[in-house]
Order: structure tokens, then C-alpha cells, then sequence
């Protein structure tokens, strides 16, 4: 172990990486919700519903969401490198890794707004369907907004994955923290990057559970 | 208003049928307050639930309002909901919305203009006694107060029917008589139609004009609540009457220790007759004497009534004549021994 020498940081090249990680994490986040939340409530509605398709639609995507949760990500990566161009163009840099952050995130995500919503009253939801409100009400008015401490939750736990995701996309030449800490520290022996890199991720990570639990408890009327 | 004929509720399949209500027949008037009572388990949530066909009866017919229900599609039936009014024994308020959003919710539904709204909202507010509450949460609010949230929202879509499904059995005493006021109010100023599920005879005998004895999914008595709670014929009703009756359980007529000769009786009277010297002139008149055992005196919804268990001492004929004379004043003399 000699002494550590931070001046040998190109602090340029870490201000890159910090950038391409937050863009991945913002992107990637973003998507993922917008596919996410949907699925959450599509699999949610289909495990209650007594209709035999809808039982079978849940059947099906349940199996789907349980394969793609179950192949480790450094894998699906690579797997879904045609499927990325197809959708991006590309196959690598900030572009490139978004598709299978998404692809492995949003059905993880999924899961967690169908636990959410599974806490929800009922009674309450019964309460509203006794005063004539349609499903789309029940959904948009009931079940939405009183899991939204539970969504929230659920929304940190997923971004607070994928920034930990994002470090594995240096294997296709992702960029961002992970990345460079990966490459200095593991391929160059250069431990001053490494570290830097890993505290990065470390006050990001910290700042948004930070985030998301001060959120859960300004939502929580309970 | 409510019209039950030939209900019928099954769950399961066929190889382990479970049978809720069967072919229940029951029909509640405009402004009328009608009370089910019955065990859990007798089938009386099932029967409430199935009024706004939260559940769907097997088979039978359910008319609301003139509407055959079962026969609606989703659209109808969403439109008819609104006009039957409920409210839960949890209350079933929406936790991340205020008291005014609760109250406002049956009305966002149907769009309603937001100054129409803030007006509508003020009002029952006001009705329900929560002025001050408007902008606090559930979580804020007692027992009582998340009971009086929901009733106003019940009422925001001005309802022709409100179902109180066990409204006050998870309230307290003091709390139930506050919520029963509150519903004959309404009952009173509104002419609403009100249908209430209950295991309290306490609530029956509160609030309602007429109950109807559920056991075993089917209805074993039914009448005017005066009628039910005064001459009890099934099994079941008597039980509830006499649990309700508190003082009464003490009174053991074997251990009684009466004067060879006396006879027992149970004297009901009915109205203003209650307070009537009726007693003490017929006895003057035969020179027969009598010791109070037992007796109630109380009103049932504004029906005054009393129950005396007395023994009456003296002469076998002067006895017979006592009886006689008293239901010649029409009152209810029941000899037991």
C-alpha cells in the first residue's frame, strides 16, 4: 500500500463521469417510471380481477417481470445489446446503456407499485366504488393517491438500483462513475480514482434516499 | 324505495356451496327508517352489501327507486350508485385527502363546477357539525368525527337511499347515541329513506320505525319496531331483546319468594297510556294488592312504553277481576303463574 496521491485525479475526466452517471440515472429513471407505473397497476388490477383473460394476462406478465428480474444484469446487458440499437442506434456510451437500465428496471419497479397499491384500504376502495366512481376513477383518484408514500418509497429503492446498475455499463463502454472506478482502480491499479469515484456514488446515493424518505413522510397521513 | 324480493347469495362452486341469503324477501318505504338485525354471520352485511350490489346476488331481484339494479349495465349502475348513499362501520375515508376533499369526492366524480363544490361542501360541513374540521386529515379526527365525514359524503349526491352498514359498532356508547341523532336528523329534514344493519338493539330501538330479525340468511320477524320489540315470537328476537335489557337479567322468577296465593304477571303498556295511573285505579277498585318485581320504562324512537312483572295478592276472583279491568284499559297482561 503506498501513499495516496490524489493529484494524479483528472478531475476533468471525474466531472465527465459524474455527469454521464446523473444523465444515465435521470434517463433512465424517467423511463423507467413511465413504463413502470403502468405495468405496477396493470398487474395489479389483473390479480384481483375475477375475469379468466385478465387472470391469464396476469399470469403471463408476472412470469415475464420474474424472468427479467432474475437474469443478473451484467448479463441482460450484453443480451439486449441488438435490441439497444434497435431502439437507440447505438449499442454503448451514456445512449446505449439506458435501453437495458430501463428494460431491467421498470418490471422491478412494477413490483413494487403492485406492493404499494396492495396496501391500500379495501374498504376505501369499495367505499368509492359504492358511489359510482368507474375503474379509471378508482385508480387515478383512490388507489394512486393513497399509495403515494408507498410509490415514493418504491421510486427511491429503484433509483437508488439503478445508479448502482449504471456502474456495471462500463462493460459496454457506458461511462460514468462506476466506469471509471472500475477501469483506475481495478484495471490500473490507480486506487486515488477509485475512491473518489465510489465517495461519489456513495453522497449520491445517500442524498437520494435522503430525498425519498423526507418525501414518504410529508406524504404520510397516517 | 327499497325493494328485495326472492334474494339469494351462494359463494363457491358448486362442490362446497356456502348459502349467505336465501330467497329474502323485504321491502322499505320512502322515509323510512328500517333496521336488520342479526348475529354476525346471519347473512346482514351480505344483504346490505348487495342494496348497491357491492355484491351480486346470486339470484332475485334488487329494486331501488324503481330500478330493477341487476339488470343494469356498468354505465346504470355507476350512475344509480350515486344516488344510494352509503356509510361503513370503519368509516372507509380516504387517508391522504382532507375532511372537504372526502366530503367533495362523490362530486369531483361527476365533475361538478368547484364553486358549486365549495358551496355543496360548507353546507354539510355545517349539517354534520365539523365547520372547524374542513382542511384537517382522517388521522386528525376521532371515532365520532370520521363517522360525521362520512355521512356528509354519503349525502354530497344528495342520495334518495343512505345504507349505514354497522355505522356505530366501532363507536362508543356516548358516540352511537350522537351518530343515531345525527341520522334521525337527517331521516327528519330530508325525508331520506334510511336502511341500517346493526347486532345492537340499542340502535334499533334508537332510531328505527321498523326492523326485520335476520337468521341463517333468511328473515325470521319483521314489523314495527314497537311491535317486534314488545312481543317478541322468534327465538332469536327474544334473545336480543332480553340482552339489550340489562336489568332484567338479574330477575330470577324461580328464586322470587312470593306469598302463597299471589300471581305473576307481565304488563305492557304502549304510548301515552305509560304514564297513566292506570294501575293504582284498578287495584283500588278490586282491593287487590301488588309488589313491583321487575320494570322497564323507557321510549322506543318516540313511543313511550313500560314493562312490569307484578305479583298481585288477594282473593282468587278479585285477582282474575284485576286482570280483567286492566285489559279493559288495553293494556297487555300476560299471566305467567
Amino acid at each position: 500500500m503506498g501513499g495516496l496521491d490524489f493529484s494524479k485525479i483528472d478531475w476533468t475526466e471525474m466531472g465527465t463521469a459524474s455527469v454521464d452517471t446523473l444523465q444515465m440515472m435521470l434517463y433512465s429513471t424517467l423511463f423507467t417510471l413511465v413504463i413502470g407505473l403502468p405495468l405496477g397497476v396493470l398487474l395489479y388490477v389483473s390479480s384481483r380481477s375475477n375475469s379468466a383473460v385478465l387472470q391469464w394476462v396476469y399470469r403471463v406478465m408476472s412470469f415475464i417481470v420474474n424472468i427479467i428480474r432474475s437474469v443478473p444484469f451484467i448479463i441482460l446487458i450484453v443480451a439486449l445489446i441488438p435490441l439497444t440499437r434497435a431502439i437507440v442506434g447505438v449499442s454503448s456510451g451514456v445512449q446505449g446503456t439506458i435501453p437495458p437500465l430501463v428494460i431491467a428496471a421498470a418490471p422491478f419497479f412494477a413490483r413494487l407499485v403492485e406492493t404499494a397499491l396492495r396496501e391500500v384500504d379495501r374498504g376505501v376502495i369499495e367505499a368509492s366504488q359504492a358511489m359510482g366512481a368507474t375503474p379509471f376513477q378508482v385508480i387515478r383518484k383512490v388507489l394512486l393517491p393513497e399509495s403515494l408514500p408507498g410509490l415514493i418509497a418504491g421510486v427511491t429503492i429503484t433509483v437508488v438500483t439503478l445508479v448502482s446498475y449504471t456502474a456495471m455499463s462500463g462493460m459496454i463502454g457506458g461511462g460514468g462513475l462506476g466506469d471509471l472506478a472500475i477501469r483506475y482502480g481495478y484495471y490500473r491499479y490507480e486506487k486515488e480514482v477509485m475512491i473518489v469515484s465510489v465517495i461519489f456514488m456513495v453522497i449520491l446515493v445517500q442524498v437520494l434516499q435522503m430525498l425519498g424518505d423526507r418525501l414518504v413522510i410529508y406524504f404520510t397521513r397516517k | 324505495m327499497i325493494e328485495l324480493k326472492q334474494l339469494t347469495k351462494t359463494y363457491g362452486d358448486k362442490k362446497k356451496k356456502t348459502t349467505a341469503l336465501s330467497g329474502l324477501n323485504l321491502s322499505v318505504g320512502k322515509g323510512e327508517i328500517f333496521g336488520v338485525i342479526g348475529h354476525s354471520g346471519a347473512g346482514k352485511s351480505t344483504l346490505i352489501r348487495c342494496i348497491n350490489l357491492l355484491e351480486r346476488p346470486t339470484e332475485g331481484e334488487v329494486w331501488v327507486g324503481g330500478v330493477e339494479l341487476t339488470r343494469l349495465g356498468k354505465r346504470e349502475l355507476q350512475e344509480k350508485r350515486r344516488k344510494i348513499g352509503m356509510i361503513f362501520q370503519h368509516f372507509n375515508l380516504l387517508s391522504s385527502a382532507t375532511v372537504f376533499d372526502n366530503i367533495a369526492f362523490p362530486l369531483t366524480l361527476i365533475h361538478t363546477p368547484k364553486q358549486e363544490i365549495e358551496k355543496k361542501v360548507n353546507d354539510l360541513l355545517e349539517l354534520v357539525g365539523l365547520q372547524e374540521h374542513g382542511s384537517k386529515y382522517p388521522a386528525q379526527l376521532s371515532g365520532g368525527q370520521k363517522q360525521r365525514v362520512g355521512i356528509a359524503r354519503a349525502l354530497a349526491s344528495d342520495p334518495d337511499v343512505l345504507l349505514c352498514d354497522e355505522a356505530t359498532s366501532a363507536l362508543d356508547p356516548q358516540t352511537t347515541d350522537s351518530i343515531l341523532k345525527l341520522l334521525l336528523d337527517i331521516n327528519r329534514r330530508f325525508n331520506l329513506t334510511i336502511m341500517l344493519i346493526t347486532h345492537e338493539m340499542h340502535v334499533i330501538q334508537s332510531i328505527c320505525d321498523r326492523v326485520a330479525v335476520i337468521h341463517a340468511g333468511g328473515i325470521v320477524e319483521e314489523g314495527p319496531v314497537t311491535e317486534v320489540f314488545l312481543k317478541p315470537q322468534h327465538p332469536v328476537t327474544k334473545e336480543f331483546i332480553e340482552r339489550d335489557a340489562r336489568g332484567e337479567e338479574g330477575f330470577n322468577l324461580a328464586a322470587a319468594s312470593l306469598a302463597s296465593g299471589s300471581r305473576l304477571a307481565r304488563i305492557t303498556f304502549l304510548g301515552t297510556k305509560t304514564y297513566e295511573s292506570i294501575m293504582s285505579q284498578v287495584v283500588r277498585e278490586t282491593g287487590v294488592n301488588f309488589a313491583i318485581l321487575q320494570g322497564t320504562i323507557s321510549t322506543i324512537k318516540d313511543t313511550p312504553y313500560g314493562k312490569l312483572t307484578v305479583a298481585f295478592e288477594g282473593k282468587d276472583e278479585d285477582v282474575k277481576r284485576t286482570i280483567e279491568l286492566l285489559r279493559q284499559r288495553e293494556l297487555d297482561v300476560e299471566v305467567v303463574k
